[in-house]
């Protein structure tokens, strides 16, 4: 199996996360999703660090954020597809 | 450059390179000699450990000097640098302590002295009483263990008579054989640090992996980290064998909320869960952090009662949830002093943490941090994130390391004299 830039958990996810270092702004990814093993692709709008995310829909300003098919907190900004998403545009429900 | 080194009957890998501020430094790999006789692939249903007088098995052998107080930890250093193969465990606390704080504060010390891992004790005082309890509380095992109070005598001449005795116990426990014993007499316990995206992807599957294999064939378990199951309580809830244990759990949950989050927060604790090193590692929020904490109880467990901190399980093999910090080492030493002989522990962005008596495994799926820092690491599953290793293969992978480490390979932790020895203190002294 070719080796993926992005996995994701869940069909549900609206996020995936980067496992390869250095990938670049414009890559078209490679996203598998752990929970079957179905692949499809997305294409990077950052220069994203391993370990991050990125948004594999357009999210808006509001809306909740899944991973795990589980939430994990709310846009604080509005996040277009193929974006970094991290503590700069999602804030926890919690506190 | 440094110059060629001299080597004889192994074979050195040079070419392996590691990043130091901006530097390729040399970081040269041992491959072993070719035994003769090759062992057989190591078994993964026995190890060999000592069995105590009290029959629970130990996988390490050490004679431990236990200060009861923060002023005693100077005589207790003083008799390990005397006597080798001894070891001091200093810690900060155990004056003026009462109620809870000061029941946990026993609890953590009898524990930790009564851990399977510890063959034989010296518990030194500044009085009497007091280090009489712990010496009490450890004498259940049958272990020997003996008390000294320094009021009145002062610290030479209680270093004095405690090396005269050290020397005894650790003569005495270096002749103590391994015998073998079923994987079953396992107790292992897990908490994951330093965590970020890959650990919940890769290295806390592989710990649940290793429970779902396990914990069917009679193991001890346990999970803590109360603080970081938030944003996944309601998963944790629904994952007691009971509904009478969620229930417990939920309640203990809530009160650690209302008592300490919503009693001590400032503004929100966004900055400390996650922590810097989880957000420079990708975790955005703390329910992303839980959710990825989670996985390390595998698909099929199920928790079978709720643990106080540092208290011993007592409903037979299973696996358990201990009430604990986050925080890695006053967890590691809390579980440690419940009686769990080896500690799994994934990481992400690369903890270092380890403990004075009980062996930590380190776990990483991330490829950069095995990159950076493998002297650290025991299990290497990045190939989950290649998908070249299954989590499956991730958790056969770890079962082996643990059998390895049982049986008295040292963990990097080990080697690179990671002691971590951290009382948790529940609220300020009297």
């Amino acid at each position: 199996m070719t080796i993926p830039h992005l996995l994701v958990h869940e069909h549900k996810d609206t996020v995936g996360v980067v496992v390869v270092e250095n990938l670049k702004a414009g890559t078209e990814m490679l996203a598998v999703v752990t929970a079957d093993n179905s692949s499809f692709s997305v294409a990077s709008r950052a220069d994203i660090p391993i370990g991050h995310k990125v948004a594999l829909k357009d999210i808006r300003k509001g809306d909740t954020i899944w991973k795990y098919g589980q939430d994990i907190g709310k846009a604080v900004a509005d996040i277009a597809k193929g974006e970094h998403v991290h503590v700069h545009n999602v804030k926890t429900k919690r506190w | 450059m440094a110059s060629a080194p001299i080597v004889a009957n192994f074979s050195l890998n040079r070419n392996k390179l590691k990043p130091v501020k901006g530097r390729w430094i040399e970081a040269p790999s041992f491959k072993a000699p070719m035994r003769r006789k090759r062992r057989a692939d190591a078994a993964m249903d026995h190890f060999y450990g000592w069995r105590r007088e009290n029959g629970r098995v130990g996988v390490r052998n050490h004679v431990v000097l236990l200060p009861l107080d923060d002023l005693s930890n100077a005589a207790c250093e003083a008799v390990a640098n005397n006597i080798k193969g001894t070891m001091a465990l200093p810690h900060a606390y155990g004056r003026l302590q009462f109620g809870a704080d000061l029941d946990l504060h026993f609890r953590t010390l009898i524990g930790t002295g009564s851990n399977p891992n510890v063959a034989a004790v010296i518990v030194i005082g500044i009085e009497d009483s007091w280090t009489k309890v712990v010496v009490e509380g450890i004498a259940k095992t049958g272990k020997p263990v003996v008390g000294f109070g320094i009021e009145g005598h002062g610290d030479i001449a209680v270093i004095a008579k405690a090396s005269y005795v050290a020397k005894e116990f650790v003569q005495w426990a270096s002749e103590l054989q391994r015998e073998k014993c079923d994987v079953s007499e396992l107790w292992v316990s897990t908490k994951c640090g330093e965590s970020d995206t890959t650990t919940g992807l890769s290295s806390c599957p592989t710990v649940g992996n290793m429970y779902d294999k396990l914990i069917p064939k009679g193991i001890y378990g346990v999970f803590g980290e109360t603080s970081e199951i938030t944003g996944a309580e309601h998963l944790c809830k629904a994952r007691a064998a009971t509904p009478e244990v969620g229930e417990r759990w939920y309640k203990m949950w809530k009160a650690y909320q209302d008592d300490v989050i919503e009693a001590h927060k400032t503004s929100d604790l966004s900055d400390s869960q996650p922590t810097k090193g989880n957000i420079a590692g990708g975790l955005t929020t703390i329910e992303e952090k839980a959710l990825g904490n989670l996985e390390k109880i595998g698909r099929e467990c199920s928790y079978i009662d709720i643990l106080d901190p540092a208290e011993a399980p007592a409903k037979g093999p299973g696996l358990y949830f201990m009430d604990t910090s986050s925080a890695a080492a006053e967890c590691v030493t809390l579980m440690a002093a419940g009686g769990y002989v080896v500690h799994t522990f994934p990481t992400g962005q690369g903890n270092v943490i380890g403990n004075p008596i009980v062996p930590v495994i380190k776990i990483t799926g991330n490829p950069k941090t095995m990159r950076t820092m493998p002297e650290h690491m025991d299990v290497d599953v990045s190939g989950i994130l290649r998908r070249d290793l299954t989590i499956p293969e991730a958790g056969n992978a770890l079962i082996a390391s643990i059998i390895r480490t049982a049986n008295g390979r040292l963990t990097a932790a080990e080697a690179l004299g990671h002691r971590e020895f951290v009382m948790t203190k529940l609220y300020r002294s009297a």
